[in-house]
């Protein structure tokens, strides 16, 4: 009996989760991240855009710069 | 900080901090980099050239940064949510806004080549500091002028200011906004004050 409870349980259980998933399904909005707590994501990425940017721009000019001073120790 | 909830925009009106400080930072070093070109045609100094050249070359950087962040920022406020941004492309390259920004960023990119493109010394100066300032001048109507003459997506298409108009920026934004301003350009500066110092020790090198 306790055996049978258990099992029902567990499987109405289940299946609440797989309607959950169902409805979840429905709705329509895509790109789901990005769209999420009000777009914030968008912001980030934004920032890590400029980031990037800037960093590999500025390691170009560090490269540049040890590449100068190695020549100078050669001369 | 507190942000006024806008409904086409939501959260991501917080890249005014980041997307539009990068033009403004732009537009101030290309605003040197001519005041340098001018420089230079009264003194005929290599220094101001140099100067120059490295101001544009940043304005440039940040340029395409601004572009780059524009093009993330369009993709989730002016494209339609149910179709990829890719779909909704033939719309939103229609904007006289970007088309604007990308002939200008184009002309500053001849600068690049045509200063490339010439081996003597003072000639490349000169001839480069007299495209420098038509280059500047070709800022005006493609980024200024024209973008808001049409109408567009983009804030301040027809009627006026994108972001320095006092009707359409929340006070509460603009105190985050013009310290972000200060704050980009003097990285902006930064960065060419390096490349400037590595450029005339080099300069220095080679004349030796």
């Amino acid at each position: 009996m306790r055996m049978i409870k258990t099992l029902s349980l567990f499987f109405t259980a289940l299946f609440s989760t797989a309607l959950l998933y169902a409805q979840d399904e429905e709705k329509v909005d895509m790109a789901d991240t990005m769209r999420s707590n009000g777009r914030i994501y968008v912001v980030v990425a934004v920032v890590v855009v400029i980031l990037i940017g800037l960093i590999l721009y500025l390691v170009r000019l560090d490269r540049k710069i040890s590449r100068m001073e190695r020549e100078k120790e050669s001369k | 900080m507190d942000v006024p909830r806008l409904p086409a925009l939501s959260e991501t009106i917080r890249n005014l901090y980041f997307h539009v400080c990068m033009w403004f930072c732009m537009m101030i070093l290309f605003t040197v980099s001519v005041v340098y070109a001018v420089r230079y045609l009264r003194t005929n100094k290599l220094a101001d050239d140099i100067y120059s050249r490295q101001y544009a070359t940043v304005g440039i950087v940040f340029g395409v940064l601004g572009y780059a962040t524009g093009a993330i920022w369009m993709s989730y406020t002016w494209a339609d949510p149910n179709n990829s941004s890719f779909q909704s492309f033939n719309a939103v390259a229609r904007e006289p806004k970007l088309i604007g920004a990308a002939i200008a960023l184009l002309i500053y990119f001849a600068y690049m080549v045509l200063r490339d493109s010439i081996s003597d010394m003072d000639k490349r100066a000169r001839i480069t500091a007299v495209y420098n300032i038509f280059a500047y001048a070709l800022l005006f109507p493609t980024i200024w002028i024209i973008p808001r003459l049409l109408p567009s997506l983009h804030p301040g298409g027809e009627n006026g200011n994108p972001a320095l108009d006092t009707n359409d920026i929340d006070s509460r934004m603009r105190l985050v906004f013009y310290p972000a301003v200060i704050g980009w350009t003097l990285l902006g500066v930064w960065i060419t004050t390096l490349k400037i110092r590595l450029n005339l020790i080099k300069e220095k090198t080679l004349l030796q």
